[in-house]
């Protein structure tokens, strides 16, 4: 699974930063290292509604607070699938 | 032309300005023998002899506008019908020698050069001068000028000289690419080759990003540029000429400076590798020592290099104040990384070509990079950064003494002693220019004022850490 986040100003104003952060904490806590590529890109074209997150080639939108529930929602989730 | 320094630069954005709009029209082909009359019409010259005479150099700016000789793999290029075969003649004694009694000059003279004739003024023998100046220090009556070219002047790599025709010409081994005599030459007779068609080129085949993404790494000297405008209508600026995207080259500048600190204690002595013109100049007079330059890509190639790793079809343009980076982007380890390079002179021309007005469009952000990333734009800058990379790894800074070499003088100066290992320092910020980057040639403005605000933009930078700014890498 391919898991982009959008590091632009944009959303690295809207914290980008701690999104990755997050995400790179919870692929290590549930040792995923193998099962879910994390990548940033410049602009996903969704700037007004940041951080752009795209899990393989599906567009979200994750608020640094709500990173851990969207991991659980829509990786480990669909991992499980 | 309030946003240039000089009239030159304001001809030269002219025709850069006219090249793109038809470019950007379409009609380039059959426009370009009319340009010059467009910039000089009517009958009455303002520059040189007669209109015919200024219209035919402005023809050959329109053959650089369009990127030159392509033969020719060099950047700058003399304009040979411009150059006004200056007088190069170095110290003279004028009409105001008054043939005093004192004779200073001849005491100054540790040369022996200035003799007198039976009116008791001063001459100087040009077999013996050496060109110090310290007869023209001393006369009273400041009777003692050198005549040396601007260009010459300018060129503090000795790379110019004058053909049998007494027009400058420049040795390509010695060049570096600084566009130091482009900004100096006060008949504009050197020119920097553009890029713009390649770029208007690459936007237009990317039919609006569809095909591929373009994106622009901007240099952080940006914050002293433009200003007329609010930086975030620049950002908005460049993004409606077409750019999918546009990231801060100090990024690169964040992830060289992290690795350039560890580089630095594994070697024990280094030089850094962001100048192009300083590396350059280091390949031409100082052989022995390119085993010590940091191996490091230049901020620009390195987060080129990391866009390009998530996005591979991306095609890259740096905007940015150099007329060496057009040389160092065509080097074959650089070439997959950048497409293309502007400087903020052909940027404005870009901005104007398609009519737009940065002034009156909504401000976009720009942050991608921490304080340290940012300042890389100013001298000292760099060895600040590489401080702070040594700290932030846990390597004792306080060890390590870094230099920083303000304009390639200072370089020399350095480089001379590092050859005999003589050199009281363990690291050589090298930067061609002085100031720093916000020296460079392809500025609109270089003003005193620059240093203060790429400080002050470096301060609004989100992240404060080398590393912070560096942790919205993913790493996998």
């Amino acid at each position: 699974m391919k898991l982009t986040v959008c590091i632009g100003s944009s959303c690295h104003l809207k914290g980008a930063r701690q999104v990755v952060e997050g995400f790179q904490a919870l692929i290590a806590e549930n040792h995923l290292e193998d099962k879910v590529e994390l990548t940033g890109t410049f602009c996903l074209g969704n700037c007004q509604n940041g951080v752009s997150v795209k899990v393989d080639d599906e567009l979200f939108s994750v608020q640094p607070e709500i990173c851990k529930s969207f991991f659980e929602e829509h990786i480990i989730a669909k991992l499980g699938d | 032309m309030k946003q240039f320094d000089t009239k030159v630069q304001y001809l030269k954005y002219m025709v850069l300005r006219e090249v793109a709009k038809h470019a950007y029209e379409g009609d380039l082909a059959e426009s370009i023998v009319d340009i010059p009359k467009v910039i000089v019409p009517g009958k009455t010259s303002t520059m040189r002899c007669c209109v015919y005479k200024e219209r035919a150099i402005l023809a050959e700016r329109v053959k650089l506008a369009m990127g030159g000789n392509k033969n020719d793999p060099s950047v700058i290029e003399v304009i040979e019908i411009a150059c006004d075969e200056c007088p190069a003649g170095g110290f003279e004694i004028t009409d105001n020698c008054r043939g005093c009694i004192a004779h200073r000059c001849e005491e100054a003279c540790k040369k022996g050069a200035i003799t007198f004739d039976h009116n008791q003024k001063a001459h100087i023998d040009k077999s013996n001068c050496v060109e110090c100046g310290r007869c023209a220090q001393v006369c009273p009556y400041t009777a003692i000028i050198s005549r040396k070219r601007p260009c010459q002047n300018a060129c503090k790599v000795k790379a110019i000289s004058m053909d049998e025709n007494l027009i400058a010409t420049i040795n390509r081994e010695k060049c570096i690419d600084c566009g130091s005599c482009v900004y100096q030459c006060p008949f504009g007779a050197i020119s920097d080759k553009s890029f713009i068609l390649n770029v208007i080129d690459i936007m237009k085949k990317s039919k609006d990003n569809t095909e591929y993404k373009v994106y622009a790494v901007v240099a952080p000297s940006i914050s002293s540029q433009f200003t007329y405008a609010k930086l975030g209508q620049v950002i908005m600026g460049i993004k409606q000429l077409g750019f999918y995207s546009v990231v801060e080259a100090a990024l690169g500048a964040d992830m060289v400076a992290d690795a350039e600190s560890r580089e630095l204690a594994e070697k024990g002595f280094l030089t850094s590798s962001c100048c192009p013109a300083f590396v350059k100049y280091i390949g031409h007079e100082f052989p022995m020592l390119s085993e010590n330059v940091s191996h490091n890509l230049s901020p620009m190639a390195t987060i080129g290099k990391y866009i390009k790793s998530a996005d591979p079809t991306a095609k890259i343009v740096f905007i940015g104040p150099c007329t060496a980076k057009k040389a160092e982007f065509q080097k074959p380890e650089v070439h997959p990384y950048i497409d293309a390079v502007l400087t903020f002179e052909e940027l404005q021309a870009l901005f104007d070509g398609k009519g737009l007005d940065i002034t009156t469009l909504p401000e976009d952000v720009l942050d991608n990079a921490s304080f340290y990333g940012r300042i890389f734009a100013r001298s000292g800058g760099l060895a600040d950064a590489v401080r702070q990379g040594l700290r932030e790894n846990g390597l004792p800074a306080e060890n390590y003494r870094l230099l920083s070499c303000d304009g390639i003088e200072e370089c020399r100066t350095a480089l001379l002693k590092a050859k005999v290992k003589k050199l009281d320092a363990d690291f050589i910020e090298g930067m061609a220019c002085r100031g720093g980057c916000i020296g460079g040639a392809g500025c609109l403005t270089h003003g005193e004022k620059d240093k203060t605000q790429v400080d002050a933009y470096g301060a609004e930078a989100m992240e404060k850490t080398i590393k912070d700014a560096l942790s919205v890498l993913p790493r996998n």
